[in-house]
Formats: structure tokens, sequence, C-alpha cells
């Protein structure tokens, strides 16, 4: 599989003394998901920044190998406009790349569409729900048509249900277009049932203590996740986890 | 539950907003007007607001003449400080070596007693160009803070969305005009009520102190009817000032509503 992207001995120290990162490899092919699973504070959010380029490592390098892909990027946080509706927010990335304002605005409100948000493209983030906001924060990183999708915990913030079905609907779309995710989470049963890989980081400074291959079925539902396979591969990168922690 | 019985169904509708000031000051005018009578208090000390009224209808013409000139000059104040303050605020998002040189000065701008400076910039601009003095006395007042609020505003944007911006590629003059500014909105506008308000002061101190000349604001009437001891016709002037100042207040609060109220927790009604 050919590498979309690879990690170089990557480490990030930030001013004040924090190392966040201490010698990073990592390789990802295009169309993997892949999951960064680690304690608080063992730098997995920074390496999604470094890869993202808002940051730039102290020693390092990200290399593209097949030249950097059109990227979105989900935050925890819903990170919207208040100011603007949802067809607005969705449109950003296509406003701030000078898309026609036609063109913009239909390719955000199929965007939309394919969240689940038919019928409130012109509702104000004030006036939607937890879920239904992370959902315009998704259409807004799929709007530009990304070939990568980046996602820093982004469901942590939601309630069980709601988290699990977009779970599913994330995987309904990075399925339809191919996309490759790097997605990080706190969560051993999350990034189970997401990923075909799951990295587990060492505590702070991070470093790369495990690399699982998972091989979940190419279409589930909530049913996987009371098979035995899925508490297999969960127990799998639990005791990575702990592994990973102890060291 | 038990409700809160008759405080709830009083402000039940929005007319209560206005009814229960109203009422407050009827009953005020009324006790006034029995008091000033009963007591016999002399009409150049406290008139009655009877007085007060024949001096108002007696000199309608020139007391509304007056209110034109004070109003038309505030308004052009209020414009320029608005416009003065935002455009500085702008420079000083752009540019902090220009913010740390030039913000200690705005502060010094507005720390200065208007009153002391007053005659210094009549005989700056000229005793022909008394318009020009009151706008610039009332800028000085009115002008900080709209530039105090909107540079906070304009540097309150969320963090993670100005990464987002920079992910995408964002030049500066869209991180200005599509993150900062709608960001800074709120904040301009909030300035801007209490701006308003401070512009009509600054007019009026500069009436009075500028003295007569071309002056025929109600600043100035109100120094004429002191010195004249037409007591009635003073506190006629006083009341269009305050009407003025409440009628430029609620102006501002409408556009501040208007503006926000689709999108911005302010405007949220409570629940409940």
């Amino acid at each position: 599989m050919a590498a979309l992207l690879t990690l170089e001995g990557i480490s990030k120290r930030f001013d004040g003394g924090v190392e966040a990162l201490a010698a990073v490899d990592l390789r990802i092919g295009a169309g993997e998901f892949v999951s960064l699973v680690g304690p608080s504070g063992c730098g997995k959010s920074t390496a999604l920044r470094v890869i993202a380029g808002l940051l730039a490592p102290s020693r390092g390098a990200v290399t593209w190998p097949g030249g950097k892909p059109a990227i979105g990027f989900v935050f925890q946080e819903p990170t919207l406009m208040p100011w603007a509706d949802a067809v607005g927010n969705a449109r950003l990335p296509l406003d701030l790349k000078g898309v026609a304002r036609g063109e913009a605005e239909a390719r955000a409100m199929r965007a939309l569409a394919r969240v689940g948000l038919d019928g409130f493209e012109r509702a104000f983030p004030r006036a939607l729900s937890g879920g239904m906001k992370m959902r315009v924060s998704i259409a807004r990183a799929i709007a530009a048509e990304p070939k990568l999708l980046l996602m820093d915990e982004p469901f942590a913030a939601l309630d069980e249900l709601t988290r699990q079905a977009l779970n599913d609907d994330l995987l309904k779309l990075v399925r339809e277009d191919g996309l490759t995710v790097i997605f990080v989470t706190h969560s051993v049963y999350e990034s189970a049932y997401l990923s075909d890989r799951v990295v587990a980081m060492t505590p702070r400074p991070g470093r790369v203590a495990a690399d699982l291959a998972l091989s979940p079925p190419r279409v589930r539902d909530q049913g996987y996740r009371l098979t035995p396979e899925f508490a297999g591969a969960a127990g799998r990168v639990s005791a990575a986890l702990k592994k990973a922690n102890s060291e | 539950m038990k409700e809160r019985g008759s405080q709830q169904s009083l402000f039940a509708t929005r007319y209560s907003l206005f009814a229960i000031p109203f009422a407050l000051g009827v009953a005020v005018l009324a006790a006034w007007e029995f008091l000033v009578r009963h007591y016999g208090v002399p009409a150049i000390v406290l008139p009655p607001p009877s007085a007060i009224w024949a001096a108002f209808a007696g000199n309608f013409a020139s007391l509304m003449a007056s209110l034109w000139v004070t109003f038309s000059v505030t308004l052009v104040a209020m414009a320029a400080a608005f416009a003065g303050g935002l455009l500085l605020a702008v420079i000083f998002s752009q540019s902090r070596l220009v913010e740390a040189a030039l913000y200690p000065y705005a502060v010094v701008l507005q720390v200065t007693p208007v009153i002391a400076v007053t005659p210094l910039i009549l005989i700056w601009v000229g005793f022909d160009r008394i318009d020009l003095v009151l706008v610039i006395i009332a800028w000085m007042i009115a002008f900080f803070p709209v530039l105090a609020n909107t540079t906070l505003g304009l540097k309150s944007a969320d963090h993670n969305l100005i990464d987002l911006f920079r992910l995408y590629g964002a030049s500066r003059w869209q991180i200005l005009t599509r993150l900062q500014m709608p960001t800074a909105l709120p904040y301009l506008l909030g300035a801007m009520r209490v701006s308003g308000g401070l512009a009509l002061i600054g007019v009026v101190t500069a009436e009075m102190v500028a003295g007569s000349g071309a002056a025929t604001g109600l600043g100035w009437r109100i120094i004429e009817a002191g010195n004249r001891l037409e007591i009635a016709k003073m506190f006629a002037a006083l009341a269009l000032l305050s009407i003025l100042g409440i009628a430029i207040f609620f102006a501002l609060s409408l556009l501040e509503w208007a503006t926000l109220h689709r999108w911005h927790e302010s405007a949220v009604k409570k629940q409940g």
C-alpha cells in the first residue's frame, strides 16, 4: 500500500521546556484508518497538529511521498463561527480557497446532507445540539473533498448514543470517499471499533509504543461491538496501552 | 412549584419595560407639581412641571433649533468616534509595534479633562469653526471605549478557529475580515452604546465652554437661560437633552439587537 505520509523522528519541545513528543516514527498508508491512543498529555494532539502543518517539529520531518493532499481537520470542540449558519460554516474552506459562491454553497449543502443535517442548513450554531454542531464541523471538514482527515478526539464531549451514531456516520463517509483518517482518541473501544490500525503512545514525552493491525469487518454496525472479535481487538489495544503506560 | 406570582405576571408583556418607568415618571411629576405649589417654592429655584412645559411651548422654535444643532453635531462626532476607534483598533491588531507605541497616548486622550482642553482647541481651530471644535472635543471623549473594546474583540478570536483558518491557507486579510471582525462585532456594538452617550456629553460640555459666537446648541441655551434666570426654560432644555440622550441610547441598543439577535448568546431569551 502506498505511503501517504511518513513521520521520521518527529520531536517537539515547546517554549517553556515541555517536551511533548520524542522521536516519533510513523508511516501511514493511503486509505488507512489509524487511531492514536494514549494517556492525556502524551502528545497525540501535538502530533496531529505537526502533521497538519500547524506546528513545526523541533526535530524530524513529515514527508508526503505522493505530495501533500487536501486535509480536513476536526477538533474536539465543534469550533463553529457563531455568526454564520450551518451552510456558512460548512462553506468556510471553500470560501477561503476562493471557490465561486454558488458552487461553494452547493458543495456545502451536499456535505451537510451527507452528515444528516438536511433541513438545518440555515440554523445558527446556538440553536444546534452538541451532536449537530459536531456534524457541521465534520461537514466543514469534508466540504473541500480532502483525502486526509485529521480528527482530534472529536466525539469525546458527546453522549454515548450520539457518539456511536457519529462513529457509524464517519465510517460511511470514509468508505464512500476512500479517505485516510488519523483519529486521536482516549477511548479504547472507539479505537477498536473504528480503526484498521491502532498506534499506542507512551506518556509524555510521547513515543510510539505499539502499532497494532486490527481487521474489523469492512462494513460494520453497532452489532459488531457485541462480537468476540471486537472484544479481542479491544483487549489487545487495552493491553498495549497498559504496557505503554508502564514504560 | 409556586409561581413567582404577581411579579412574574407584571413582566409578562414587553410593554411593561416602558410602562413601569413611565408610570414612575408620571408619579414623580405629579408629586413635584403638588409639592412645589404646596410649599410655595420660588420659580427661580425649582419651577413646577407646568411652568417648564409653558417655557417649552413658549420657546418651541428656538429650543427645537438648538436641539437639532446639538443632535447633528453629536451625530457627526459619533460617526467619527466609531470610525476612528474601529480603524485604529484594526491597525493595532495588525501591528503590535504600532499598538505599543500609540495605545498609551490614546489613554492620555481619554483621561484628559475635556473642559480644560476646549479653550485650547478653540484657539487652534478658530472661533469661526465652532462646529469643528465641538466635534473634536466630543470625539476625544467618545472614541476611546470603541478603540479599547474593539481592540479586545479583535484579539478574542477562538484559537482553534485561527488554526483552522491557517490550515485552509487563509490570508491575513481573510482572517481579519472573516474571523476577527465578526468576533469583535459584539464588543464594538456594546462600546458604541456607551460612546453615543459620551459623544452627547462631549458636545454639550464643549458648547457650554466654547461660549457664544456661533454656538446655538442646547448646551449654550442652558447657560444662557441660567444667566437670565429663566430657570423653567433651563429645565426645558435639560429635559430635551435627556430625551435626546435616551433616544440615542435606544437607537444604538436597537442596532445592537438587530445585528446580534439571530446568533449571539446575549440576545438569547432566557428559558423559564
